[in-house]
């Protein structure tokens, strides 16, 4: 299968630098293991689980009994298996959503099916809080060139900001993860991925905008729409990248169609939070004030006033 | 929380010593989170009170008053008490699912209580913001808070990083980190009428 032939050290310095950051993690079948250890339930008589000839005995069961031994929804075990990640594992994942490569899935070289759900609900939360501060910031910056703009904390963005955001890294998955699974059929060497695979490719993939955020407080306006271009094209390449394999067999036009809808809905909320939470500069005051309005009231509807073109 | 339990046969009599009791320990954790050292008995006597008092202080000095009708403004009252509550709920969430071995209320009475810091950040501020603004007024308020975040930082990793273990720690502490920067970002933002 495609899945063991990548992990057979097929790219021998990434397996190399993998087992030298976390020296205890094995291949896959250790991989297949681990979670097996946060179940709290005595499969192995004794539960020594440091025990060779035990890792041995149980690791064919394991891949049987994994479904049956996961521990049941309502318990807080459940939960943990998905923050079941180090602190290197987490900034690989990140490197590893910044440079997208064409033959490198996400999900598959660093995920390795045990996505975690630290990641995506973290950078969500910072990215949300990182979008309020320095929109509130471009407020001051405007309000020291054009004094007749009221400052004010504007506070309800915050709201605003964590729900667009989460509800983009949440829901958005999901429909994808729904629409694969109903195209499953048409497939049937590569299995789509599960909801949580997709929710922590989806998650990753924002961890770009959280510089470019920062970076829009630079009132130059070429160098705001480059570094927002950049960043929509690093995290929808990552995105493309990894949705490739699974909806390259599927008809063309499904796979184009989808393809284009994922990146359209980055680009839509990528654009939708430049223009809600950014005010734009006023011109120099000597040009007439009414260029200076208040924020514009949707995301997506109401065109922008004039932006200057004075940096 | 240790309650003695008074003799129940008492109604007449005034009962002040397990108040005072209680207003002592609460006392003697602040003191700890002023100046941090290594030591348990954040960990070992929790309490909610010292929390309770610091949210509700910093909740009403960071309210906007009520002839403010723009909903351009700083955050409501309760909107500072669910930011807080819900903030420490969700790191100490956190903190367990990763794997770390501090109690649920232990970690929200740390938590709780090394706000204290940012509170008194809060005072300062509100104190400096009676003189008449200008930029100097905005640094020194800016320096304030900003040496109050990192006191509060400080504080709370001295008690919550070694309760995870090692290769987790920063993932453990960078929600903290959040936390105490949108807190320390309602301060500095904070515009009286």
């Amino acid at each position: 299968m495609a899945a063991a032939d990548e992990l057979a050290f097929h790219e021998f310095e990434e397996a190399t630098n993998l087992l030298a950051q976390t020296p205890n993690e094995a291949t896959t079948r250790g991989d297949q293991l681990v979670p097996q250890q946060h179940v709290a339930v005595a499969m192995d008589s004794g539960g020594s689980y440091g025990a060779e000839d035990e890792v041995e005995e149980s690791d064919k069961t394991a891949l049987l009994q994994e479904e049956k031994q996961q521990p049941s929804f309502w318990t807080f075990g459940y939960y943990q298996t998905f923050f079941d990640v180090d602190t290197s594992q987490v900034l690989d994942r990140i490197k590893g959503s910044l440079l997208p490569r064409p033959g490198h899935n996400f999900v598959r070289h660093h995920l390795r099916n045990r996505p975690d759900l630290y990641g995506p609900f973290w950078i969500c939360a910072t990215l949300a809080f990182v979008l309020a501060v320095t929109g509130n910031l471009t407020l001051v910056l405007a309000q020291r060139r054009d004094p007749s703009i009221h400052y004010s904390p504007q506070f309800h963005k915050v709201t605003v900001a964590g729900t667009a955001i989460y509800c983009y890294a949440w829901l958005v998955p999901l429909a994808l993860w729904g629409f694969l699974q109903w195209r499953k059929g048409v497939r049937e060497r590569v299995g789509p991925y599960t909801f949580l695979e997709t929710v922590c490719v989806y998650g990753y993939s924002l961890f770009v905008f959280i510089p470019t955020v920062v970076l829009w407080l630079i009132p130059v306006p070429w160098l705001q729409w480059l570094s927002g271009a950049l960043a929509l094209a690093l995290s929808a390449a990552g995105l493309v990248f990894t949705l490739w394999p699974v909806v390259r067999e599927d008809t063309r036009l499904a796979a184009v169609l989808l393809l284009s809808v994922v990146v359209l809905l980055h680009a839509l909320l990528a654009t939708g939070c430049k223009f809600y939470f950014f005010q734009p500069l006023p011109p120099e005051p000597t040009a007439p004030p009414h260029q200076a309005t208040s924020q514009p009231p949707t995301v997506l509807l109401s065109p922008l006033p004039p932006r200057s073109a004075a940096a | 929380m240790a309650e003695a339990a008074e003799s129940p046969g008492d109604p007449g009599t005034a009962t002040p010593r397990p108040l005072m009791r209680d207003l002592k320990a609460v006392g003697k954790k602040f003191m700890h989170v002023l100046y941090p050292r290594k030591s348990n008995t954040l960990l070992r006597d929790w309490d909610l009170w010292g929390p309770l008092i610091l949210c509700v202080t910093l909740a009403l000095m960071l309210q906007r008053g009520s002839v403010d009708s723009e909903k351009d403004g700083g955050p409501q009252f309760a909107e500072v008490f669910v930011i807080v509550w819900f903030g420490a709920v969700t790191i100490t969430l956190n903190s367990k699912l990763l794997g770390g071995n501090i109690s649920f209320f232990q970690s929200l009475c740390v938590l709780g209580y090394c706000i204290l810091p940012l509170t008194v950040a809060m005072l300062v501020c509100r104190l400096v913001l009676l003189t008449e603004p200008g930029p100097i007024n905005f640094m020194v308020r800016l320096f304030v808070v900003i040496v109050m975040f990192a006191w509060s930082i400080v504080a709370s990793t001295a008690f919550l990083a070694d309760s995870q273990p090692p290769n987790r720690k920063a993932l453990a502490v960078y929600p903290v980190f959040l936390f105490y920067f949108v807190i320390s970002w309602m301060i500095l933002t904070f515009t009286p009428q």
